[in-house]
């Protein structure tokens, strides 16, 4: 049995939450450096400058990157022979993100009562996905998610009859009534299949794949490729504008459904797309 | 597409001369707000009361900045996404409010209200906090100090960098260099 103190954990969730806010991962800074050389909209290209200039800034200064630092989202994966000693997992996490968000300067933007209100002051509580895996890894993504482009997501419990056609048509009418307000170039998740709450899962589960990775399944990477076509003859571009790059990635993740069911999400994310991997 | 700079407090001929698609750089104050500072300006006047912000000729940009480190005025301090205050914007508008920043196309309701009192719709590039924030000299809490990020300050900008989103003649940047990109 391998042991993890709860205060190695609080320490690392800390950094990492500070990191994934100062700076731009490198998938996504190459994504973007690629669009600039791509994008024909002249707003567009200023824009795409900018969203790196500012990169660089914030890099350089250690402040955040957007002043909407997220609630912290953690996946984690726990090997089954894994022992946390000395707290508990998720305490350990929630102190960490408090101790990050505070020690960083970054936005507290947490409300302890969705519909009364008040702040909780250090951005606690974190959102946390937990899988048990077998052995003794421990994998933490932390994936801060602004409210931009949460807000801009979407989840529709389709017929089965709908098909294929049904999730492109979904993905890009959504995508086009977004508009400018999730920040585009975005990176868009796709959730298909599972129950209600294992698609919306799935969205955001796909959101933690590097860019210019492709679904393993050579079926659902042609229609990856297909989304990213067709969501960028949408003509929005960056911040709306207008242009050829509204999104940088499509990723889709899977799950088996229901038969009666064909439950399809969408999981926006904004063209800083936030997201630190470790492992411990 | 013409580049201007302009100081604040805003007059109708400034706004008249906006098209969308114009670039320009904002000088002087700007004021703050936006979801919770929203709601209690718009109360007050619905309860005919006094304001904590003087609204003639003012511009409101929609930001809540992340917190202030040490030896800086602000910390990161983009955009968010106009679209939540357009239930209030009006109101506003009404009581002379000329300028807006955020970012996102407005309601049809905005729009004409802005055609209505002449006053105009600018964006900033959402997540480009950090470059921004070069360009606020001065900040303070001037109102609602218990939201947070969300309390009213009143900043002081030099060639503040927005565009023309949407114009007070119903221009709109983003419906027409959607049309020009799509296929």
């Amino acid at each position: 049995m391998r042991e993890i103190q709860a205060s190695r954990i609080t320490e690392e969730v800390a950094r990492l939450c500070m990191e994934a806010n100062f700076e731009l991962e490198d998938d996504v800074r190459r994504a973007l450096e690629k669009a600039l050389e791509t994008e024909e909209s002249p707003a567009g290209k200023e824009v795409l400058r900018q969203i790196l200039e500012n990169a660089d800034i914030a890099n350089g200064e250690r402040m955040p990157m957007c002043q909407d630092t997220g609630l912290a989202v953690v996946f984690a994966e726990i090997g089954q022979d894994v022992h946390v000693a000395g707290g508990g997992f998720e305490d350990a996490i929630h102190a960490g993100v408090k101790k990050g968000y505070t020690d960083g300067y970054l936005r507290k933007s947490s409300l302890a009562d969705p519909v009364r209100g008040g702040n909780t002051g250090d951005n606690t509580p974190a959102v946390i996905h937990v899988r048990i895996v077998p052995g003794d890894a421990f994998r933490l993504w932390i994936v801060p998610k602004g409210g931009g482009s949460e807000n801009m997501s979407r989840i529709a419990m389709m017929k089965p009859a709908d098909g294929v056609e049904g999730i492109k048509k979904f993905v890009v009418d959504n995508v086009r009534a977004a508009s400018g307000n999730p920040c585009p170039p975005i990176i868009v998740g796709v959730g298909i299949g599972g129950t209600f709450e294992r698609c919306a899962w799935l969205a955001k589960k796909a959101l933690l794949r590097e860019i210019g990775s492709t679904h393993p399944d050579p079926f659902y990477a042609d229609l990856e490729k297909e989304l990213l076509r067709l969501v960028n003859d949408t003509g929005v571009g960056p911040m709306g504008l207008g242009g050829r790059t509204t999104a940088l990635a499509v990723h889709i993740e899977v799950a088996p459904r229901h038969i009666a069911s064909f439950p399809v999400s969408m999981n926006l994310n904004c063209h800083a797309a936030r997201h630190k991997y470790i492992e411990l | 597409m013409a580049e201007y700079s302009m100081k604040t407090p805003l007059k109708d001929e400034d706004v008249r001369k906006l098209r969308a698609g114009d670039t320009v750089r904002i000088s002087g104050t700007v004021y703050t707000a936006r979801d919770a500072a929203h709601k209690r300006l718009v109360d007050l006047l619905d309860e005919e009361k006094d304001l904590p912000i003087p609204l003639e000729g003012q511009i409101i940009y929609y930001v809540g900045p992340s917190p202030t480190p040490p030896g800086k005025p602000i910390g990161s301090a983009g955009p968010t996404t106009s679209y939540r205050m357009d239930p209030y914007a009006p109101a506003l508008m009404d009581k002379g409010l000329k300028g807006m920043i955020g970012k996102g196309a407005r309601s049809t309701a905005v729009v004409d209200s802005m055609k209505k009192n002449t006053a105009v719709y600018f964006a900033a590039t959402g997540g480009a906090a950090a470059l921004i924030s070069r360009s606020i000299t001065a900040a303070e809490v001037v109102a609602y100090e218990d939201l947070g990020a969300e309390a009213i300050r009143k900043l002081t900008v030099k060639d503040f960098p927005v565009i023309v989103a949407q114009d007070c003649y119903g221009g709109n940047v983003y419906e027409d260099g959607q049309k020009q990109y799509a296929r």
